[in-house]
């Protein structure tokens, strides 16, 4: 049978090896100006027609001329062809949907997903503001897990009365079932996704804190490797604090949740299953950390331990990073229609039997009337002035600043206090009278329901709508971390509200992303 | 390995190999179709048979036109054995454990079922031989895809069990329908048609050129069917398939091949030896079809055996979003 071998097979040739492409970049490289003339790219691009207008804009100061930090940027954006911009544009997009970084629209058996949109446009944050940031982050945390341990603990805060007592137990999010936890390290919000927003004279505020299961991460992440294929050239120039670090840092934050006493815990990822809308991040996440991905049909409580089911028969949990929400993770504890949890999950917990991120009960930190104490809170337990700023917050409970509220309905944002992603909420300015009537009834009838905010007008980034390149505006969510230390991932997802004057910037209204370049 | 997670690698390749063999068996009669031969031979209906949803084909479809079996084995989304159905089924079980798999493996179920989502279903059933080919071709890419990137552990024989049993299985349902129509046909006996149709049940194994290349040459019933059931090399023979399945399984178990400590290692290992010792004479004694039907019977009792043994858990309870 066998003629002999005719054809001689050779191993990859050398000569096109790593080094002569590292070379080859190096050239390329060579050859991009570096903060060369700026006059050259006024006529060459349409950025020149760009109007930042009446806002802070991240990239500019005024027409056709960018901030320092964005400089290297807006160069290497106006040597493109805006056919090669809108090339790579599209590239991108495609790039995110075979890398699968979709969300569910919804769930039928087509398994219909969407990308979130992305631009490709980066929105830029200078070192000495994320600084600033970072710290400001980091104490706000701390705060707030003093605070958790406190409520869940002596309650010194409410007995102080810095806090009034009715508005813990009246919040959604507070668990009386938590009473008396006592997780390991008393780390509750070991996982937070904090809202910012800027506003028109480039002022910080956090806007929301989302200590419960935050998700976006995954974006941050993969949003960046697309970015790294799309302008090689520019990160080789610009020193960009790399994100892809994340993945570690949640691993070592979990894995430090085990007792010391286990020396190989078993951590797992527990997700609500394929037809939830972050899908994708909870496999993403189980995959980059290397751990399984878990549903509450794999695990089960067997003799006072959370087990999963395996091929080899049953194996112990010992951290779980939960991306189920609080209420439907134990149905003997809590809801007892769901079918998502684990029963008999809150027993083993209380024990200490099993870790979870983040706590049962963080929730109620995000209660918006909550979140209007959290610079007392900095001030109560840390003794500290808040570095950075609450956006103003008028409580409808109060009889003063409902009368406020009621009375400039116009002008005013009003949220639902248990409410997030952009629902049950009235935008004052662009609300018709009817609308703000309704809202008026339903603030006197559950003022503990509702809490107002002034408008704030959101910074904006340049943005690439149809040829043209649009002010949108943006918010940023950097990802925290509580594991022995606190670690704040540098970048986070910009989101940007893509309808021409919109600033809702949810995923779910219509809003998309952006990569976030720290330097 | 989590139970669920080597329910759906095992499911995800018997969708795949089901997919394959589907477009497979429909490819050869599409070509048969264009030889000039008696309408007799014109034979629609045993595919369905194959199948074993003929009651259902009749009720949705009545004739079993080239037309209505086409549509009904290949696009009909009501049909949870179609190709677009199985495809679908493959890639929802890919979705939920992409996180175990590589991404090559999964952007290659997902663009096999993209390619099939959107291929044209209005063409006249005729032009569609060149999907049929890119079916087979993307499932034999996803084997190999699977093969090079993911690691050979527990979750792969996972896979190699299901894509196996699934084979083994087809073999031996065409094997059976084809024979039982081709045997009687005493006045075709030798003649062109005969061959014609000798050679299309071969292709519907993709084992025509391996069989006539293993000595004999001469296609003689006997012969295919023993090749095809008791072949220990050609990869869609039952034997084979039933080898590896068993090779798979003591893979998983850390046990030697021989040894038993479940009900499963059992129940195949005698199936195996079975293999190994019949003979074709054995097998046409006692009745080709008796002996099909039991290998049938067998192998989906080793498939529910291996479900109950590994992949045992409460069943899917309905999703409530969180």
């Amino acid at each position: 049978m066998d003629l002999g071998q005719t054809v001689v097979n050779h191993t990859t040739p050398r000569r096109c090896g790593p080094y002569a492409r590292l070379h080859c970049g190096a050239n390329i490289t060579s050859q991009a100006p570096r903060y060369s003339c700026f006059v050259r790219w006024r006529s060459i691009m349409q950025l020149n027609d760009y109007d930042p207008g009446d806002f802070y804009d991240e990239l500019f100061i005024a027409p056709g001329k960018p901030r320092l930090e964005a400089i290297p940027l807006i160069e290497r954006l106006c040597n493109l062809s805006p056919t090669e911009l809108k090339r790579r544009h599209e590239a991108a997009q495609i790039a995110l949907f075979k890398l699968g970084v979709t969300f569910n629209v919804y769930s039928d058996n087509q398994g219909s997903e969407r990308i979130l949109p992305f631009d490709i446009i980066p929105r830029i944050v200078a070192m000495d503001a994320w600084q600033k940031l970072d710290t400001g982050l980091k104490q706000r945390i701390q705060a707030l897990n003093l605070f958790l341990a406190d409520i869940y603990g002596n309650q010194k805060i409410l007995n102080d009365r810095i806090i009034p007592r009715e508005l813990i137990e009246s919040a959604s999010g507070y668990l009386p079932a938590c009473q008396g936890l006592k997780p390991p390290g008393d780390i509750w919000c070991h996982i937070t996704g904090t809202d910012l927003v800027r506003d028109r004279q480039g002022e910080w505020f956090v806007l929301e804190d989302n200590l419960r299961c935050p998700s976006g991460v995954s974006y941050v992440l993969e949003n960046r490797r697309v970015m790294k294929s799309s302008f090689p050239v520019v990160f080789d120039m610009m020193k960009i604090q790399p994100v892809e670090e994340y993945p570690n840092y949640l691993l070592e934050t979990l894995l430090n949740l085990a007792s010391p006493a286990i020396s190989d815990p078993t951590v797992v990822v527990l997700t609500p299953g394929m037809y939830n809308s972050a899908y994708f991040e909870h496999s993403f996440l189980a995959q980059q950390m290397g751990v399984e991905l878990v549903e509450g049909r794999d695990l089960v409580v067997v003799d006072g331990y959370v087990k999963m089911r395996t091929t080899k028969g049953l194996k112990r949990v010992d951290v779980i990073y939960r991306r189920i929400d609080d209420l439907f993770i134990d149905p003997l504890v809590f809801r007892s229609d769901s079918a998502l949890g684990v029963p008999g999950l809150m027993e083993v917990y209380r024990s200490g039997k099993v870790a979870i991120a983040n706590a049962l009960g963080t929730g109620v930190a995000d209660d918006k009337v909550i979140y209007a104490y959290v610079p007392e809170m900095i001030r109560y337990y840390l003794g500290e002035e808040p570095i950075l700023a609450n956006v103003p917050t008028y409580l409808c409970w109060e009889p003063k600043q409902q009368s406020h509220v009621l009375a400039n309905l116009d002008k005013l944002v009003v949220k639902a206090a248990d409410e997030s992603g952009g629902y049950g909420m009235l935008v004052g300015p662009h609300s018709t009278a009817a609308e703000q009537a309704s809202f008026a009834e339903k603030i006197k009838a559950h003022p503990r329901k509702y809490i107002a905010q002034p408008t704030l007008s959101l910074s904006r980034v340049p943005t690439l709508l149809g040829d043209r390149y649009t002010g949108c505006h943006v918010d940023l969510r950097p990802y925290v971390l509580y594991g022995k230390d606190i670690y704040v991932n540098p970048g986070g997802l910009t989101r940007v509200a893509l309808k021409p004057g919109s600033l809702v910037v949810n995923s779910s209204q219509g809003g998309g992303s952006k990569d976030t370049w720290v330097v | 390995m989590l139970s669920r997670v080597a329910d759906s690698i095992y499911w995800l390749n018997r969708y795949v190999e089901r997919a394959e063999n589907i477009a497979r068996f429909i490819d050869v009669n599409l070509m048969l179709l264009l030889d000039a031969l008696p309408d007799a031979a014109q034979q629609w209906e045993p595919l369905v048979l194959t199948t074993g949803d003929l009651p259902l084909f009749q009720e949705r479809y009545g004739e079993a036109t080239a037309d209505n079996v086409i549509r009904f084995l290949t696009f009909d989304t009501s049909y949870p054995n179609s190709i677009l159905s199985c495809l679908r089924s493959a890639r929802e079980n890919a979705r939920s454990v992409r996180e175990i798999i590589s991404s090559e493996m999964w952007e290659q179920v997902n663009a096999f079922y993209l390619m099939v989502n959107e291929a044209d279903q209005s063409r006249y059933v005729m032009e569609l031989s060149d999907f049929f080919h890119q079916v087979k071709l993307s499932s034999h890419l996803f084997a190999g895809v699977m093969d090079a990137t993911m690691t050979h552990n527990e979750g792969w024989h996972f896979g190699q069990i299901g894509r196996r049993l699934e084979r083994a299985d087809k073999t031996a349902r065409i094997l059976d329908v084809k024979y039982f129509i081709l045997l009687p046909s005493l006045r075709y006996v030798g003649s062109m048609l005969d061959n014609i149709q000798w050679m299309a049940l071969l292709k519907s194994a993709s084992a025509y050129e391996m069989y006539r290349k293993r000595g004999g040459h001469r296609l003689c019933p006997t012969a295919i069917a023993e090749f095809l059931i008791l072949d220990p090399e050609f990869p869609r023979s039952i034997r084979f398939c039933v080898t590896q399945v068993e090779r798979s399984l003591h893979e998983i178990m850390g046990t030697p091949i021989g040894t038993w400590s479940t009900t499963i290692e059992r129940t195949l290992g005698k199936l195996r030896t079975d293999l190994d010792y019949l003979t074709i004479e054995d097998i046409i004694q006692s009745g080709l079809h008796e002996n099909l039907d039991d290998l049938q019977l067998r192998m989906n009792l080793v498939g529910g055996a291996i479900g109950e043994t590994f992949f045992a858990f409460e069943s899917p309870s309905m999703a409530i979003s969180a």
